[in-house]
């Protein structure tokens, strides 16, 4: 099926079904323990070996000698595996350095071996026994040195031009021009990266924590130079990946390698303190952001170039997106730059781009708020364009930044803030609130379901589509009782199984329309077989409380598989109503905090997001996804980092203890609001996504209300205290 | 042939089933009840205390499993999320976690709601917390207090606010009253 | 986790017996600190006496009107003692404000007071530490620093002691009590138990090999309001960037310890002394000797205006 004209009405439009807070339907299993993540599978053929995954201890250089006499030798152990006795492997096409790393070392904790043994006590013991000469290279960690040599990008990254950037900021009567900072960020998933990996003579098994199951699937198969058809993998239940699972990763490899090794399934779950140089990361910024605007308001030149580095041969952090389309202005600038480091591999991260992007461009319009001495929120709709600023000619397909705005602002008590800062105090707290708009647009990836309706009524989806807790099982479920006129209970999901059709994965918030739409596609089909089947006339059949009707007639939906189980499979492709019209979603975000007047300690006291996403699949898990990324956000705003050593080369903080992210304590109640839409243009679900809006702008939404609380700017993140201590009212 | 490490017995009941093991004296609580009685509902997060994702309760006290060797729990009595409930008879914590979509992707999970059961616990026994006005006087059931408790539990999903909101529900306090203490940050000294 | 040898022992002189005769021994109670460090092989023993067994877990009062705590008694239990809220506030305040609930349950008071530091740089056992290896140098120095020490610390080792407890300890003139392997006791206060590092930062505490903790003793109350502020990144869960443990007269006199800035729960006398001046005259004092990083300069300025928070509540 090809999505390629609006969606007129269908029957997704019923909303008997999808739209409803429907609980979670692998909520039961998840809250007793009973969901098998990967490294929990029982389906092995054989007693598992474990695996135990060594990291390289310097940033970069080569392995001089590696000595595995005395671990070999250590009880249990079954086999080492390093570039010295593996098999040449092939690289996938989505990684930047090796996920099996030696001679050559390209950055820290890359896998250089892994340990075999009978159990997991015997092999990570037997791996602390490998002892490894290193030779170090010199290696560039530092953004802030390397920035002079960063070079332009091509193609989406590519530096764009409208109208006269230059002349028209150099001649505004109101100018802002700030450099910000976002640091290297880590996803910390809860869920380490883990396989149970085996072979079966030349086939590969594996059971892993993926969410995308089809490149994996791929990237596995180049890796280890197999046919795609000869690579199973399956991931039904994934403990949170943010991006941070989007690749192949070294678990998956080293569990394979040792699988090879000793001829046995394989289990590795990669130890917590490798994972965080091991792994990818969001990359730090910097971001010089000049606005200028007329003294009534109007932005006139809006220019946004950014900063950020990767290995060789990476990518950048493309945080200029969303200044190319979140406000009106005849005359722009944005430019990405990319350095090489030797820091560890540098990837998407919650909202690439825009995550970091706004953090910075959210500020940099409270400043010009401020300048103008307009209210922040009356600025930015001021400012709302229903075009591409870019490429006028297109309009939005939806766009309701200003309602999400207004709306936030009546329910927030927004007017309820000094527009001055430093002048709400509640006792020895200081109080401040903060708005920032919220952007992320949608993506739609081509995405496939086989649908099975059986004798008895129920109808099985298989995709290989991923529920890394965005609730896909759900709404799955959901799109096809939906379409087939059934109670979710009627419905069975199975996902995370290379062997079913190719699906769009989670990543880019686009898992929630794109794999639905599948569904969509497959379920239609469904439709006109079991119509067919009951003699009915397809076009006119209603499916609804388990039964088909068409003219006078009417039958149990179970009697159309009575003959036989009806399968039914279907793509769903997209045409060019991306193209001819922006597809984005839409946000604002309100926080309040309050800052310690001696200590300095940020509290966020309340938060708010409304959101225009389109249509909302079911607004229990929609919901969820948005409080979880609001609290990501504050993790950003106030403590996440990963600490360079610029010296060394590796991120110090490397577990859960040093890479702080926010706990129960830090969040408060948190409010959300989605705008009642649907999308005609995106799709015949028409939703969009909102795992990752609801991290979008949150950042600085805390950062404006820190100011608005202290009169302290600061735009370095994370808003730690020691950054603005020395500048707070004078104490007693 | 190398020496094999040292092993012991060590017999302790879990859900209220009696468990004999001989276990590689380094073997974590967390990697017995995982890898050898088959118990994979306690999580592994981080393998170092950092996360709470091993949180079981033993003895009826909640503890980080994966800090604790299996031989030093002779004799006792370790209670896991399976113990609490099933699919088919969740515990009411269990069913406020559904209801309150307390929950993303599921790891931490079992280890919240064990934490969640035995916050409930520590609050009705008057344990203190870093919330209280005054540490002489006994806990408020109350949201603050819930989620000072909670936080040796990370959910990198996010679902705090949602598993205060089961958890209030459970200790049956009114969710309305509690969000106008959410604001404390600035009414306490 | 290299393999070891597991004993529970029987009495306490037993168990510094069990751990005095071997080189690899050391004694296990609560387990939290230890196991973390040997799953990374920054501890290695090859013998581990658990020490659960020794009924060292009752809080008793002592003749002198203060409290003797067993050894063994656990965190949470001694945060909730009904003694230790109404006399020793600011001891349950800095206990609550430490690690979690579960970590708390499983925390003893003598394993506490024997945490190691949280130093980065200790932790990665591919970078140089003194106090891992010593004579290996010190990688935190000119490194990642922010949450190390300012004061107390020297050219081989920056680190701090990451305890909340022994800063209210410290506050209240606790003692350590211990036996060694011939039974002996002796009593340590607790001003004297942690060593600076200097150029020995693997000396942590001043027991000598096989010497067990049997409680710790705290003298009669000392009245006065009591405070335990922690200052930290995150609301709860985290080490202390600085922490304050004060015990205020309503003269404004009293006495504070802090946390987060040294190698040992940090106080100075003299600046006691001086707290009816206000918190910038005590810091003045007690950091005069301060060196920080450019990375954790703030914590000094940091300490004195957690201490004027203090001060202003109790003045209040």
């Amino acid at each position: 099926m090809k999505f390629d004209t609006p969606a007129g009405t269908n029957p997704i439009d019923t909303m008997k079904v999808i739209g409803q807070a429907v609980d979670r339907v692998d909520g039961k299993l998840k809250t007793t323990g009973q969901a098998p993540y990967a490294y929990e599978h029982g389906e092995i053929p054989g007693k598992p070996a474990y695996g135990y995954i060594i990291g390289a201890a310097i940033a970069k250089g080569r392995i001089a000698a590696m000595n595995t006499a005395e671990a070999k030798r250590m009880p249990g152990v079954l086999a080492i595996v390093s570039a010295e006795n593996a098999q040449p492997l092939g690289k996938g096409s989505m990684n930047t350095a090796k996920l099996l790393g030696g001679p050559v070392v390209e950055h820290y904790h890359q896998a250089v071996a892994v340990v075999v043994a009978e159990s997991f006590e015997q092999a990570r013991s037997a791996a602390n026994a490998v002892r490894i000469e290193y030779e170090r290279g010199a290696g560039r960690f530092d953004l802030v040195k390397e920035k002079p040599g960063a070079q332009p990008l091509t193609g989406n990254d590519a530096d764009t031009h409208t109208g006269d950037f230059a002349g028209a900021f150099a001649s505004a009567p109101v100018q802002v021009d700030q450099t910000y900072t976002t640091p290297d960020q880590n996803h910390a998933m809860m869920e380490p990266f883990a396989t149970i990996a085996w072979w079966d003579a030349d086939a590969l098994s594996v059971w892993t924590s993926n969410q995308m199951i089809a490149w994996n699937k791929r990237e596995l198969a180049a890796t280890f130079k197999l046919p795609p058809e000869k690579v199973h993998v399956r991931s039904p239940f994934i403990g949170g990946g943010f991006g941070g699972k989007l690749f192949l990763r070294a678990d998956a490899v080293m569990a394979a390698l040792g699988a090879k090794a000793c001829g046995r399934p394989v289990k590795i779950a990669m130890p917590r303190p490798l994972m965080l140089n091991n792994a990818t990361h969001r990359p730090a910024t910097i971001q010089r952001i000049r606005l200028g605007a007329t003294r009534d308001g109007k932005l006139t030149a809006i220019g946004h170039e950014s900063w950020s580095g990767d290995l060789p041969g990476g990518g950048p952090e493309s945080a200029t997106q969303q200044t190319k389309l979140l406000y009106a202005g005849a005359n722009r600038l944005t430019a990405l730059r990319l350095a090489e480091l030797d820091l560890p591999e540098a990837n998407a991260m919650r909202a690439p781009g825009e995550a970091p992007g706004l953090m910075a461009l959210e500020i940099a319009i409270d400043e010009m708020a401020e300048k103008l001495g307009m209210d922040p929120v009356k600025f930015r709709v001021l400012n709302d364009t229903q075009v591409d600023p870019e490429h006028p000619e297109r309009p939005f397909s939806q766009r309701n930044l200003v309602r999400c705005l207004e709306e936030g602002a009546d329910r927030f008590g927004w007017n309820r803030r000094s527009a001055k800062p430093a002048q709400m105090r509640e006792g020895r707290w200081l109080i401040g609130m903060g708005v920032a708009a919220a952007f992320r647009n949608n993506i739609n990836m081509t995405s496939a379901a086989r649908v099975r309706l059986a004798g008895d009524g129920v109808v099985t989806v298989e995709t290989d589509m991923t529920d890394i807790g965005t609730g896909s099982y759900t709404i799955i479920a959901q799109t096809a009782a939906e379409m087939m006129g059934l109670p979710v209970e009627k419905v069975r999901v199975k996902l995370g199984d290379s062997s079913f059709p190719a699906s769009a994965g989670s990543g880019g918030q686009w898992g929630a329309n794109s794999a639905t739409s599948g569904v969509y596609a497959a379920c239609a089909k469904l439709r006109d077989m079991a119509a067919q089947s009951l003699g009915m006339d397809p076009a006119s059949a209603e499916f609804s409380d388990g039964r088909v009707r068409a003219g006078n007639r009417s039958a149990a939906l179970a009697e159309a598989a009575k003959a036989g189980e009806l399968v039914a499979e279907e793509t769903m492709q997209w045409g060019d109503l991306g193209k001819k019209f922006q597809q984005s979603t839409f946000g604002a975000h309100f926080v309040e905090v309050a800052v310690d007047s001696y200590t300095g300690e940020t509290r966020v006291r309340r938060m708010l997001a409304v959101c225009a996403a389109g249509r909302i699949l079911n607004p229990k898990t929609a919901r969820s996804q948005v409080i979880g990324a609001m609290t990501m956000g504050v993790g950003g705003a106030l403590m996440e980092e990963l600490a360079v050593d610029k010296r060394f080369g590796f991120f110090v903080n490397h577990d859960l203890a040093g890479y702080e992210v926010p706990v129960h304590a830090d969040i408060p109640h948190q409010d959300v609001v989605f705008l009642d839409e649907a999308d005609d243009k995106v799709s015949p679900m028409k939703a969009k996504g909102v795992g990752e809006l609801g991290l979008c702008g949150v950042g600085a939404a805390v950062a404006n209300a820190v100011y608005n609380a202290t009169g302290v700017r600061v735009r370095d993140y994370p808003i730690t205290l020691h950054k603005y201590l020395a500048k707070l009212p004078a104490i007693a | 042939m190398a020496q094999q490490p040292p092993a012991m017995a060590v017999t302790f009941k879990v859900n209220g089933k009696a468990q004999a093991l001989m276990l590689d004296t380094r073997t974590t609580l967390l990697d017995a009840l995982r890898d050898h009685i088959g118990l994979m509902g306690t999580k592994k997060g981080c393998d170092h205390g950092q996360c709470g994702a091993c949180t079981v309760l033993v003895n009826g006290t909640r503890i980080n499993s994966c800090l604790s060797l299996a031989v030093m729990h002779e004799g006792d009595a370790v209670t896991t999320i399976e113990g609490l409930g099933t699919p088919e008879q969740l515990h009411p914590m269990q069913a406020a976690f559904v209801k309150h979509d307390g929950f993303q992707c599921g790891y931490c999970t079992p280890g919240q709601i064990c934490s969640a059961v035995a916050v409930l616990e520590e609050i009705r026994a008057g344990i203190p917390s870093h919330v209280q006005g005054d540490v002489g006087t006994a806990p408020e059931m109350s949201l603050p207090e819930m989620r000072e408790r909670m936080s040796g539990n990370i959910c990198r999903c996010g679902a705090y606010s949602n598993i205060a909101e089961a958890m209030a529900e459970v200790a049956g306090v009114r969710i309305a009253e509690t969000h106008g203490a959410q604001s404390d940050a600035g009414a306490e000294a | 986790m290299k393999a070891f040898t597991y004993e529970r022992a029987r009495t306490p002189a037993a168990a510094a017996a069990a751990v005095a005769g071997n080189k690899g021994a050391k004694f296990i109670a609560g387990g939290t600190n230890l196991l973390d460090l040997m799953k990374l092989e920054i501890e290695t023993p090859t013998h581990l006496v658990d020490v659960q067994d020794l009924g060292l877990d009752r809080i008793e009062e002592t003749k002198e009107g203060g409290l003797r705590i067993g050894t063994l008694v656990s965190n949470t239990a001694l945060a909730a003692d009904r003694r230790v809220r109404k006399d020793y506030g600011v001891l349950t305040r800095a206990i609550v404000a430490g690690a979690s609930g579960q970590l708390r349950n499983k925390a003893t008071t003598g394993g506490n007071l024997l945490q190691r530091t949280r130093c980065p740089y200790f932790y990665d056992t591919n970078q140089a530490c003194n106090k891992r290896k010593p004579g290996s140098g010190c990688a935190a120095i000119g490194g990642f620093s922010r949450q190390l020490g300012v004061i107390g610390t020297s050219d081989s080792c920056i680190a701090t002691h990451p305890s909340d407890m022994a800063i209210a300890l410290r506050v209240l003139d606790a003692a350590v009590e211990t036996v060694d392997a011939s039974g002996k006791a002796r009593s340590i206060v607790i001003g004297e138990f942690h060593r600076l590092p200097g150029n020995t930062p693997h000396l942590e505490n001043v027991l000598q090999p096989g010497e067990l903790i049997t409680a710790v003793t705290l003298p009669k109350p000392i009245g006065g309001r009591h405070f335990y502020h922690k200052v930290r990144d995150r609301a709860s869960y985290a080490f202390a960037l600085v922490s304050v443990a004060a015990v205020l007269n309503e003269d404004g006199s009293g006495r504070a310890a802090f946390g987060g800035v040294a190698p040992r729960p940090w106080r100075v006398e003299a600046a006691d002394a001086q707290m009816r001046s206000g918190a910038g005259a005590v810091a003045k004092t007690a950091f005069a000797e301060a060196r920080p990083t450019h990375e954790n300069a703030f914590k000094v300025a940091l300490a004195e205006r957690t201490l004027a928070a203090l001060i202003a509540e109790n003045r209040a």
